[in-house]
């Protein structure tokens, strides 16, 4: 198939359709609304339902009712937006219900900006909502790989039974690029049959629950769930790396940013510089496994976000002190230029000197 | 590496985005790297309207075009005195001099004057200014062939509005033709 040109939030909403999904429940916000909007004019002719709540709050539990029927449902919204729907993911872990949630990132905190932003790293990989409960976090790149993302994260809901997130920013969101839309062979998934479809007087009632009064069956529930989120850990992890073999330092950015550093990377490199880029595809589960990768040369890690410094902790925590880590970034709805990555990386390694 | 980026700016009606989406939309049919980024925030409430669009042939690491502009159609005056500093030396520069008065401040950059907003109500519909802007810009860059933009309108205007090509290619003509004039004087 040709390539189309199409904007970031409505590549999502078709990559959606085509994935399967045919329920769609939302509440407008910038940088998102082409999302819902693309919705509401496509999922009626596949025979899907889309449907504007009167908040975040209503959608989400409309996402709860759907997935409970087995269906493939998705909700998108902007940082503020997604602060409302913790409640509703959290219950969704906890019944164990597959959707797909997507994160056009604004800036915070409070209703903030409606500038691209990645200030809800933590909202999206330590949870919002209460509880033990992880979610599956992609943070795609480009267009294209939104595209990818979105069938892959209806096939790891599905598989797994949680819902899972798809983060972007107000740069992918709103920018175009060329798309390709592949259909991939969707994992072997197993039948959902736990879901409320009717007994038709044939089977005992399914039920959707997080609620488990006696502690001990939810101390069960809860060594399930991470038995769970552990085998996830073990095998969900992506990561790509760029240069790491030489590199003197390496870059750690995700999303928006990780095309920029990759700029910056390029320009340094160009000079005779050993600069490397690592970009986590996975927030959670953290890709510790590309860490691993590292090159011994290489002793300072510069983590660069569209925030004041999140994703940081978790760079700290798989680093495990063997590198100087350095942060730049901006906030606020600022997207960093190339040339603030560079002064850094110049900056950290002429000092080092 | 080949690379055109190019900012495109003025107030919401000019056709902006349109300009800069066909631009892009030429540049994949020509199987090059492109990418289309437009404002979305605040300003653009405040009526004004920009966006930057990147043609290459390698693959596009960051879309943000800030500071490193081969080339920028200007269509009002705010947008002139916010993006001419993002030019490189040596860059392009088009002004829609219908509406601009002033002259670019900078002396290392090759500037283009032209009347866009005249010859647009000349061919008596204003709103093909944007098409005069695109021609001159595609006479003086040779970004993407006049043809794959003329395709990508066609698609854009669809059986409906199919009507609309002819005066939309007398603009872009117009435009180019005045770019010419503006090259071979200087």
């Amino acid at each position: 198939m040709a390539k189309i040109l199409m904007k970031g939030n409505e590549a999502v909403g078709e990559a959606a359709i085509r994935a399967g999904c045919r329920f769609f429940f939302g509440y407008p916000i910038t940088p998102q609304s082409e999302l819902p909007e693309y919705m509401s004019l496509h999922l009626p002719k596949v025979g899907g339902v889309y449907l504007q709540a009167e908040s975040e709050i209503a959608a989400i539990n409309m996402v709860y009712g759907a997935a409970g029927c087995g269906a493939r449902v998705m909700t998108g919204s902007s940082s503020p937006g997604i602060a409302l729907k913790q409640e509703g993911i959290s219950y969704m872990a906890g019944a164990e219900l597959p959707c797909v949630i997507v994160n056009m990132m604004r800036g915070g905190p409070g209703l903030g900006s409606i500038q691209p932003a990645q200030s809800d790293y933590f909202q999206s990989t330590r949870g919002g909502g209460d509880g033990d409960y992880r979610l599956l976090v992609y943070a795609p790149a480009s267009v294209q790989e939104m595209v990818d993302y979105v069938q892959i994260a209806f096939d790891k809901a599905d598989k797994y039974r949680n819902p899972v997130l798809v983060v972007g920013d107000g740069v992918i969101g709103q920018m175009m690029e060329p798309v390709e839309f592949v259909s991939k062979p969707a994992e072997n998934l197993p039948e959902k049959d736990w879901a409320t479809t009717g007994t038709g007087g044939k089977r005992e009632p399914n039920i959707i629950n997080s609620l488990y009064l006696d502690a001990e069956k939810l101390e069960r529930h809860n060594i399930h769930l991470s038995k769970k989120y552990s085998y996830m850990q073990e095998n969900e992890q992506r990561w790509e790396a760029t240069g790491l073999e030489g590199a003197e330092l390496v870059i750690v950015a995700y999303g928006t940013t990780a095309r920029i550093a990759r700029s910056a990377m390029d320009n340094l490199n160009k000079k005779g510089w050993k600069i490397g880029l690592l970009r986590p595809i996975t927030l959670w589960p953290f890709p510790e496994k590309g860490f691993q990768l590292l090159d011994e040369t290489t002793k300072h890690l510069l983590v660069v976000e569209m925030s004041m410094g999140q994703m940081i902790d978790d760079v700290r925590i798989v680093n495990e002190g063997k590198r100087k880590i350095h942060f730049t970034g901006r906030s606020g709805g600022v997207i960093p230029s190339t040339s603030l990555i560079e002064e850094k990386i110049l900056e950290i390694l002429e000092r080092s000197e | 590496m080949n690379s055109e980026r190019t900012i495109l700016a003025g107030f919401g009606g000019q056709g902006v985005m349109l300009m800069g989406q066909l631009l892009t939309q030429a540049g994949m049919f020509e199987g090059k790297e492109v990418s289309f980024l437009p404002s979305y925030g605040p300003e653009m409430r405040g009526g004004t309207a920009n966006c930057g669009v990147i043609i290459q042939t390698e693959p596009i690491s960051s879309p943000v075009v800030e500071g490193n502009a081969t080339s920028e159609i200007i269509m009002n005056l705010p947008s002139l005195l916010k993006f001419e500093k993002d030019l490189i030396p040596g860059g392009k520069l088009l002004i829609n001099s219908s509406l601009i008065e002033r002259k670019a401040s900078r002396s290392d950059i090759e500037v283009y004057y032209i009347p866009s907003s005249d010859i647009a109500n000349e061919l008596g519909n204003t709103r093909v200014s944007n098409m005069v802007m695109l021609g001159a810009f595609i006479e003086v860059t040779g970004a993407v062939d006049s043809e794959n933009v003329f395709h990508a309108l066609e698609e854009r205007l669809g059986e409906e509005k199919a009507h609309l090509m002819e005066i939309n290619r007398d603009a872009f003509e117009r435009g180019m033709e005045c770019a010419r004039k503006q090259r071979t004087n200087g």
